[in-house]
């Protein structure tokens, strides 16, 4: 589902965050990105949301080829793919409803449909009650899972998440990475950046470890 | 068929749900948008004004449509016959249309007529105005040089005292008319050249409050073209509202003005009286304030928001 051969990112800086980056991660799988801060992790989501491009190197995802997608082609690449980010990004002046349906009404669906699909959404992350608020209303768990609900509603097949446990408590964190097996069970391969070691030592996922822009071991 | 209706009812009611929205951003802005649409308004309703001000100039001058007339004042010597004999002679002039000959006691009646100087007149020993003919020349010798040469042709006449051209103010009237024509053509390329860097610099402040929107739209796959939708919409908003401004503040101003200007055609004897907005004038206001803000809007919008990319 994603796939890096030899991979490597130059800023205009100079700094090169990824230095020759090989992995693949089947469809359907579920793994854990980690690393210590400045090891490339936030470099390597960039390059599959496609925020950067690879200045060497293929990255494959979804089986399409990244680095010769044209510009123009981004948004429709984009709509594959749910992410979920540590400060939630959500439209502050617009309602939970409305922030969750914003994919489906960029995609143009239908009233109906939106209205059907949100509600299900927000019901799968336990925000049912909430559509009406705004997101300054709710906690900090709560936005994250909006955020969630947001990522999720158009029914992507690959789910990215960048820290999204970081400003949230142990137990709060426990009750997201839930979240996100589930999804993994119903088939969606999930991506997820983090550095709690003792969160996900209790889950048995793949971890990809970065190290100053390489691999550094392969987890279980 | 049915779901290309459907997709059809659903594209429409999207567009209909963005425009709403764009006012609803508007409205909640109510100070800077109100400044922004009176500063639109004024600078369209000035080149406006000017125009409707300068038509009705022109149906003032127009009302002598073939006021082009030369006044040939006769000696005082030349008796009523050869003064006809003159007159039928210069009916025969190709230059010239037609003339009018008037004797001196018509004169006299036209001028107790018009002055109410009747009793003075009757005071006095004898008739102190000349015999007038009055020449209209050919629609082919209407213009400034022809009539000049013809003007010194008849003044040179032995029967003729003074040839007098009556219009030549007219002539001014109309010549001016048109430089100010062109003035305010001028005047009103330059202020629409404005409306638009008000709105595109509107639009431009709007992309740059909304980048962080616009970063979460971009990462969950808008394309540009939804991005642009509601700034073009916001765009069409303030030229129309700007629009209908201009054309409230153009009908106001002319009402102030109605009352004076009918109370000067009064006293001038005149049945004129102030031409409200044409009905062109009444839709191309707004139709070119709408222009104006859409194409402002896209301006600023093409420039300005590719610059917006996620981080």
């Amino acid at each position: 589902m994603i796939n890096f051969s030899e991979v490597y990112k130059r800023y205009p800086n100079n700094y090169e965050a990824l230095s020759g980056l090989s992995f693949h991660l089947a469809k359907g799988e579920m793994a854990f990105l980690t690393g210590h801060s400045g090891a490339g992790k936030s470099t390597l989501l960039k390059l599959i949301a496609l925020i950067e491009r690879a200045s060497h190197g293929q990255v494959l995802v979804n089986d399409q080829n990244l680095t010769r997608l044209p510009k123009r082609k981004i948004p429709y690449y984009r709509r594959q793919i749910g992410i979920v980010f540590q400060d939630h990004n959500l439209l502050h002046d617009r309602t939970v409803f409305d922030n969750v349906a914003l994919p489906l009404i960029i995609a143009g669906e239908n009233h109906r449909e939106v209205g059907r699909r949100v509600r299900a959404s927000l019901d799968k992350v336990g925000l049912l009650g909430k559509e009406r608020s705004l997101p300054v209303a709710l906690s900090g768990g709560e936005q994250q899972r909006v955020g969630i609900a947001r990522a999720v509603v158009n029914r992507p097949p690959i789910l990215l998440a960048d820290e999204p446990t970081g400003n949230l408590d142990p137990e709060l964190s426990r009750d997201i990475m839930q979240l996100f097996e589930q999804f993994h069970q119903v088939g969606t391969t999930v991506f997820i950046a983090t550095h709690d070691l003792g969160l996900i030592k209790t889950l048995l996922y793949r971890q990809i470890i970065l190290e100053s822009g390489r691999l550094a071991e392969r987890g279980i | 068929m049915s779901f290309l209706k459907l997709n059809i009812r659903n594209h429409l009611l999207r567009h209909l749900q963005v425009m709403l929205f764009s006012l609803g951003q508007l409205w909640r802005q109510p100070i800077s948008t109100l400044m922004t649409i009176v500063v639109i308004g004024i600078a369209l309703a000035l080149p406006a004004g000017l125009y409707v001000l300068l038509h009705n100039v022109e149906k003032v001058s127009g009302q002598w449509e073939d006021a082009t007339q030369i006044s040939l004042f006769l000696q005082k010597n030349i008796t009523d016959e050869q003064a006809f004999k003159l007159n039928s002679k210069l009916q025969l002039w190709p230059k010239i249309k037609e003339t009018a000959y008037q004797t001196s006691n018509q004169s006299l009646e036209e001028f107790r007529d018009l002055s109410g100087l009747g009793a003075l007149l009757d005071s006095l020993p004898s008739n102190p105005l000349p015999a007038v003919i009055i020449v209209h020349p050919s629609e082919t010798h209407l213009d400034d040089d022809a009539i000049d040469s013809l003007l010194s042709r008849l003044g040179a006449l032995p029967e003729v005292e003074l040839a007098q051209h009556d219009m030549a103010w007219l002539q001014r009237l109309r010549s001016l008319n048109k430089t100010a024509k062109r003035g305010i053509s001028v005047l009103g390329g330059l202020l629409s050249l404005s409306v638009l860097l008000i709105i595109g610099n509107t639009i431009r402040l709007a992309i740059l409050s909304r980048q962080s929107e616009i970063r979460i739209i971009k990462l969950v796959g808008g394309t540009d073209a939804f991005i642009r939708r509601p700034f073009l919409y916001t765009g069409f908003w303030f030229g129309l509202l700007g629009g209908v401004a201009a054309w409230v503040i153009l009908l106001a101003s002319l009402r102030l003005l109605n009352g004076p200007v009918n109370e000067l055609a009064r006293l001038y004897g005149s049945q004129f009286t102030l031409n409200w907005l044409s009905g062109s004038l009444f839709l191309s206001l707004p139709m070119i304030s709408l222009c104006l803000g859409i194409l402002g809007a896209t301006l600023a919008v093409s420039r300005h928001l590719s610059a917006v990319e996620p981080k």
